[in-house]
C-alpha cells in the first residue's frame, strides 16, 4: 500500500507539474509585470529544478504538509481537516442508505426470483446507475425545495442556526456528543436529499451483486440440508444464505465507496455543501496546485484505506481466506 | 447415395459447411436476444441514439449555436418542443446535436482506452515476471484514485476542452481493461498449444497477435460495452463541473450546468439534456447487461 501511495504521489505530482498549465498567471492575471511573475515563481518554488520540487513535495506529504493553498491562504492540510468531515458524513449517510436499500432489494429479488418484486428492483437499480448524479440532484432540489418547500436546499445547516461545537467536524456526530438535538435534526434534514441522491447511485450495484450471490448460495447443498432440517425459511435465508452471500457484496460495497467519493464531488457542488470535493473542484478551476495535490492525494489515501479495510473484512467474513 | 449427397461439391458449400456451427451459434444468440425484452429496448435506444447523431441536422430547422434573443427562455411549445434557453437557442436542437458530441466522446475514448488497456494487459500477462510487476503496479496506482477525481485532475491541468476530456477519461478508463486482459492472457498462455507453437519456433509477436489476442479479447470487449454508459456520465460530469467541454458546445453536461441558474422558473433548460443523458446511459446499460447475459455460458446451455 505504501508503494502504491508513493506512486500515487508521483502521478499527482506529474499531473500538476509536467503538464503545462500556468498557475502564476492564473493568480496574478495575464498582464502582470515580469518582476511580479518572477517573484511569485520564486516564492512558490517553481524555479527549483523538478527533482527538488518533487523531493519537497514528497517529504512534505509524508508528514501531511502540502504547503499553502493559493486560493484560501491557509495550509492545505487545515483546509482538508475543515472540509473533509462534510464529505465523510455525506458519503457515510449515502452508504448506509445504499446498503440498506441495496441489501433489502437484493435479498427480496433473490428470494422472489422473477416475480414482480424482482422486476421492480431490477428496473429501479438500472435507472439508478443511469441517472447522472448531478442531474438527479438538481431534480430533487427543484421538486422538494422549490416546488414543495418541505426540505431545505443548500448548505449543511440552516442559515440562522449555529453548528454544534467542533469535535470531529461531522455535525451529526458532534451534535450527538454534545446533546445538541436541534442541530442534529437540522443537519439530518439538510443531508437527506444529497445522501439519497448519492446513495441511489450505489444501490444498484449492491442490489444486483447481492441478488446473484444469493442465488448462487441458495443452490448449494447445505441450504437444502438446512431446509430439510425443518428450519424456518427466514432462518435459512438470514443465517445460512445471507452470511455467505455477503462476501461478494462486501467487495462491491468497498468498490462503490470509491465511486461515492467521486460522486460526492458532484453532489457537493449541486447542494453547495462545503466538502473536500467542492474544495478540489474550486482549486482546479483556479489552478491552485497545492490544494489540488493535497486534496487529491488525501482522497486517494482514504480510498486505499477503505480498500484495505475491505480486504480485512473479507477475511473476517470468510474463514477460508485466513492464512 | 445418401453419403454422396453430404459430401460438399463446390467451394461455396464447403464454406457453408465449415461455417455451420457459427451460424447456429449466431441464430442462438439472436434467439436469446429476442427473449430478453430489456436488451431489445436497450438496442433500440442505442440505434435511435446513433441515428440521431448521424441525422441531427435533418431533424431540426434550428442551429444549435446561433443565438436568437427574441425567443429566449420560452417554455416548451410546438415550435420549440423542449423550450429555449437564455440565448434563445432551441433546446431540442441542442440535445440532438449533443448526441453527436456524445458519440464522438464514446468512440474515441473507447478506442484509445481499449487499445492501451488491452496492450498493457496482454503484455503484462504474456511476459509475466518483472514486466508484469511493473505494469501492474502502475495500474494499481491509477486504480488507487476514485476515478472521477483523477479524471478531473487530468482535465483541469490539461485545460478544459472537449479534446482534453477525451484524453483525461482515456487515462482513467484503461486500467479496468488492462486487469481483465491480463487475467485472460495468463489463462490462454497456460494452454498446451501455445507451448507447442513456441516449440516449433513461433516468435513472441506472432504468438501475441495471432493466438493470445484473439483468444482473450472477447471478455474485454464485453466489459468495454458495459463501460460506455460510464464514459458518457463521466464526460457529462466534467462538463457540468466546468472542467470539460466549454459553452457554447451542446454537450449535455454543460447544458445541464447552464440551466442551473434558471432552475426555478425555467426548469426545462436543465431537465431535457439530463433526460437525454439518462436515456442513452440506460440504453447502454440495458444492452450491456443483455450482452453479458447472452454470453453467460450457464444461460447459453
Amino acid at each position: 500500500m505504501i508503494l502504491v501511495l508513493f506512486g500515487v504521489s508521483c502521478i499527482v505530482f506529474f499531473i500538476s507539474h509536467i503538464i503545462p498549465a500556468d498557475p502564476v498567471s492564473a493568480i496574478l492575471g495575464g498582464n502582470a509585470p515580469e518582476e511580479a511573475i518572477e517573484k511569485m515563481e520564486e516564492k512558490l518554488g517553481y524555479n527549483d529544478p523538478l527533482p527538488t520540487q518533487f523531493y519537497n513535495f514528497i517529504t512534505g506529504a509524508v508528514v501531511g504538509d502540502f504547503g499553502v493553498s493559493l486560493r484560501t491562504n491557509n495550509p492545505v492540510m487545515e483546509d482538508i481537516k475543515r472540509y473533509f468531515p462534510t464529505t465523510l458524513e455525506l458519503t457515510f449517510l449515502a452508504m448506509i442508505f445504499a446498503i440498506i436499500t441495496g441489501l433489502t432489494l437484493g435479498i427480496l429479488s433473490a428470494v422472489f426470483r422473477n416475480k414482480m418484486i424482482d422486476q421492480i428492483s431490477r428496473i429501479f437499480s438500472i435507472i439508478g446507475v443511469s441517472m447522472p448524479v448531478f442531474w438527479t440532484g438538481l431534480l430533487l432540489l427543484l421538486f422538494f425545495y422549490y416546488k414543495l418547500g418541505i426540505l431545505p436546499g443548500a448548505g449543511r445547516i440552516g442559515f440562522f442556526s449555529s453548528p454544534p461545537d467542533h469535535i470531529t467536524g461531522m455535525y451529526l456526530v458532534d451534535s450527538i456528543l454534545t446533546g445538541n438535538w436541534s442541530a442534529f435534526k437540522e443537519t439530518i434534514v439538510h443531508l437527506v436529499l444529497p445522501a439519497f441522491c448519492l446513495g441511489f447511485l450505489a444501490t444498484a450495484s449492491i442490489a444486483r451483486t447481492t441478488r446473484s450471490s444469493m442465488l448462487d448460495v441458495m443452490k448449494q447443498e447445505y441450504i437444502m440440508t438446512a431446509k430439510s432440517k425443518g428450519l424456518k425459511n427466514s432462518v435459512v435465508i438470514i443465517r445460512h444464505a445471507l452470511r455467505n452471500a455477503l462476501i461478494p457484496t462486501v467487495t462491491i460495497i468497498g468498490l462503490t465507496f470509491g465511486s461515492l467519493l467521486g460522486g460526492a464531488v458532484l453532489t457537493e457542488t449541486v447542494f453547495s455543501l462545503p466538502g473536500l470535493g467542492r474544495y478540489i473542484t474550486q482549486g482546479l478551476l483556479s489552478l491552485d496546485y497545492n490544494s489540488v495535490m493535497g486534496g487529491t492525494l488525501y482522497f486517494a489515501f482514504v480510498y486505499s484505506l477503505v480498500n484495505l479495510i475491505v480486504d480485512i473484512l473479507y477475511a473476517v467474513l470468510d474463514p477460508r481466506m485466513r492464512v | 447415395m445418401a453419403e454422396i449427397d453430404t459430401i460438399p461439391k463446390t467451394k461455396k458449400e464447403l464454406w457453408l459447411k465449415r461455417m455451420k456451427p457459427y451460424f447456429e451459434d449466431l441464430n442462438h444468440t439472436i434467439d436469446l436476444w429476442k427473449r430478453n425484452l430489456l436488451a431489445v429496448i436497450g438496442t433500440v435506444i442505442i440505434a435511435l441514439f446513433i441515428l440521431t447523431a448521424i441525422f441531427a441536422p435533418l431533424l431540426t430547422p434550428y442551429s444549435p449555436i446561433e443565438q436568437n434573443m427574441s425567443v429566449k427562455l420560452q417554455a416548451p411549445s410546438w415550435e420549440h418542443p423542449f423550450g429555449t434557453d437564455q440565448f434563445g437557442r432551441d433546446i431540442y436542437t441542442r440535445v440532438l446535436y449533443g448526441s453527436r458530441v456524445a458519440v464522438q466522446i464514446i468512440l474515441i475514448i473507447t478506442f484509445v482506452s481499449g487499445f492501451i488497456g488491452i496492450s498493457v494487459g496482454i503484455i503484462a500477462g504474456y511476459y509475466g515476471g518483472i514486466v508484469d510487476d511493473i505494469l501492474m503496479r502502475i495500474t494499481d496506482m491509477f486504480l488507487a484514485f476514485p476515478r472521477l477525481i483523477l479524471a478531473m485532475a487530468f482535465a483541469a491541468m490539461l485545460g478544459p476542452s472537449l479534446v482534453n476530456v477525451i484524453i483525461a477519461i482515456s487515462c482513467v478508463m484503461w486500467t479496468i481493461y488492462a486487469r481483465l486482459a491480463r487475467a485472460e492472457a495468463i489463462k490462454v498462455k497456460k494452454q498446451p498449444y501455445i507451448e507447442s507453437i513456441k516449440s516449433i519456433g513461433g516468435s513472441d509477436l506472432r504468438i501475441i497477435f495471432l493466438h493470445i489476442l484473439p483468444m482473450s479479447i472477447s471478455p474485454v470487449l464485453v466489459q468495454i460495452t458495459l463501460r460506455m454508459g460510464t464514459i458518457i456520465i463521466t464526460a457529462a460530469s466534467l462538463g457540468f463541473l466546468g472542467l470539460g467541454a466549454q459553452p457554447p458546445s451542446p454537450e449535455w453536461g454543460v447544458m445541464v450546468s447552464d440551466g442551473r441558474t434558471f432552475l426555478i422558473d425555467q426548469w426545462w433548460i436543465s431537465t431535457f439534456p439530463g433526460i437525454a443523458i439518462a436515456v442513452v446511459v440506460l440504453g447502454f446499460n440495458l444492452l450491456g447487461d443483455g450482452i453479458r447475459d447472452m454470453l453467460d455460458p450457464r444461460l447459453r446451455r
